[in-house]
């Protein structure tokens, strides 16, 4: 068990090298969520305090998605990802380490964000300690969603059309940018299921002390149940993918 | 040849693979001794990959097992996975990690202790001449280096096996020989390797065993040279005589001749009795008044063997 997990970070400490830098990651992880809240912050000129947990929510989900798609499409694509199913490893732990480095990037690209909210958000985030532990379990969920999705995409040349076909209707349906409470029942129903919707609901109150429609220990316990059935579903997945 | 199973790092025993309908691999047994290089050849298709696969944990196995030190490859997989090392067809090292790096990682995976790590692919990138590339990045290495490397990273733990899927492919003739030269060398220090490859010759020039599989089936097994003497008593004789070569259609007709060929100046003959063929060839060159300029006497080349023995399966 401790040395699956001891090899779990070995496995992202190596994609971390191998694909930080990747134009995919670097594009898609760190500059689109970060223009995107740039302009959404500066567009509505002084930026409620509402508007700046969505932005960090969408700026970690991006990251991490992003960081998923390099290192598993990319590595199924060129044939190295078959190495690590030769180590004497469990598959969870590979889906642990590849989640894992999709987590660094995922927080990595929600502290521009977060630096851009404390400058233009007049006030302060409301429970600093609170609002550590959401974007650690915002991202850990988001990256095993990107993980596991990453795991269904037979076609590489595909993979960020489909990532994208998932993470923008999430933008808008996921209480990023609207509130969810405004929608009407049907979106409503839509929205409650999207894992986008209980992150955001974590950052969210962690960052101003006020929720939309979930309450704080529903949303951190839902997001969190979430990363860890992700994960054990990516880890399936890939014991299912030996023919 | 009888083989003592408690020699055998590996054995397998009637491995079967079913794709759906498609059966690739049918029942394949042998084993690999220790410290020998056992050749698995075959066409395309054949079912050397599946079953090569199916040993190393890629693809399940339909029916049949197989043992690796002892260890079942589907109940004890992770064990497994610590006593074999693998060098797939296509060398999939991480492209942005350095030649020392890819190795540190590998020895990471199986849990080797930080120094002993070090010292281990220092090792085997003198080993294998890259030493002096240890911070290139895998993705600027030649095709060669990149194999060559491949190979250090099936080393790095030490394995009591190495399954190798065409080594040397894509290589040139200078990489080739060297990879085959520290292919050898492995053997010498004593690690088992199983060898699938397209080629016939080099296979049958390195291997202590083949066994050749065709449509799932293992068709023959043994020492190169068991199966030349099971599957052909031909030899070859090349020959030329000067002044001139004689007609053809003479020397088909010295007895123990199965039918020869002239190429660029030099008749090929083949003969199912080579001592004999070579007597009578002296004794027709001095009768016509020939002299016999070469005369060269050779085994049947092991492309032919193959292919005979694929075509009578």
């Amino acid at each position: 068990m401790f040395s699956d997990l001891v090899r779990a970070v070995y496995i992202a400490k190596k994609d971390i090298k191998e694909y930080y830098l990747k134009p995919g990651s670097v594009s898609w992880g760190l500059i689109f969520p970060f223009v995107f809240s740039l302009a959404f912050m500066v567009r509505r000129g002084g930026v409620s305090v509402w508007l700046a947990p969505g932005m960090i929510s969408l700026a970690l989900f991006f990251g991490s998605t992003s960081m998923s798609a390099m290192a598993i499409v990319f590595e199924r694509r060129i044939g190295s990802f078959e190495r690590l199913l030769l180590f004497p490893v469990s598959y969870i732990c590979i889906a642990l380490g590849k989640s894992l480095s999709s987590f660094t990037l995922g927080v990595l690209s929600s502290i521009p964000v977060l630096i851009l909210a404390g400058l233009l958000v007049p006030t302060p985030p409301t429970y600093p300690s609170l609002l550590a532990l959401s974007i650690v379990l915002a991202t850990f969920t988001s990256s095993t969603l990107g993980v596991l999705i990453s795991f269904l995409i037979k076609d590489p040349s595909q993979t960020m059309t489909i990532f994208n076909i998932i993470r923008f209707p999430m933008m808008f349906l996921s209480n990023i940018v609207i509130p969810v409470s405004t929608f009407p029942a049907i979106l409503k129903f839509v929205s409650l299921l999207l894992p986008l919707t209980y992150i955001t609901e974590a950052v969210r109150y962690a960052y101003s002390g006020t929720y939309d429609i979930m309450p704080p220990e529903a949303s951190f316990t839902i997001t969190l149940i979430l990363g860890i059935i992700f994960l054990y579903l990516a880890s399936i997945i890939i014991k299912k993918s030996i023919p | 040849m009888s083989i003592d199973v408690d020699d055998c790092v590996l054995v397998a025993e009637g491995l079967v693979k079913k794709y759906g309908d498609l059966t690739a691999v049918d029942g394949v047994s042998f084993c690999v001794r220790r410290g020998e290089i056992f050749g698995l050849l075959g066409p395309n298709g054949a079912g050397k990959t599946s079953t090569v696969r199916m040993l190393c944990g890629l693809t399940r196995i339909t029916e049949g097992r197989a043992t690796i030190s002892g260890y079942d490859v589907v109940k004890d997989y992770r064990r497994v996975k610590e006593l074999i090392g693998v060098v797939p067809d296509l060398s999939n090292l991480y492209w942005e990690l350095t030649c020392l790096e890819n190795l540190l990682f590998c020895g990471e995976m199986f849990g080797i202790p930080r120094g002993e790590r070090f010292r281990r692919a220092e090792e085997l990138l003198k080993f294998f001449g890259l030493w002096g590339r240890r911070n290139d990045k895998f993705k600027d290495l030649s095709r060669g280096l990149k194999r060559r490397l491949t190979i250090a990273a099936a080393l790095i733990h030490k394995p009591a096996i190495v399954f190798m899927d065409e080594p040397t492919s894509g290589l040139d003739v200078m990489s080739r020989r060297v990879l085959w030269g520290k292919i050898a060398e492995l053997k010498r220090r004593g690690i088992s390797i199983l060898l699938t490859t397209h080629n016939v010759r080099e296979a049958f020039e390195v291997c202590d065993r083949v066994a050749i599989i065709n449509k799932g089936r293992i068709v023959a097994e043994g020492r190169p040279w068991e199966l030349r003497s099971a599957f052909s008593a031909e030899g070859i004789i090349e020959v030329s005589f000067r002044p001139r070569n004689p007609d053809v259609g003479e020397v088909e007709g010295l007895p123990g001749v199965v039918r020869v060929e002239e190429r660029q100046g030099l008749l090929k003959v083949i003969t199912s009795d080579a001592a004999a063929t070579v007597e009578e060839l002296a004794r027709f060159a001095r009768s016509r008044g020939y002299e016999l300029y070469l005369l060269n006497v050779r085994g049947v080349d092991a492309e032919e063997l193959f292919l005979k023995i694929v075509g009578e399966s």
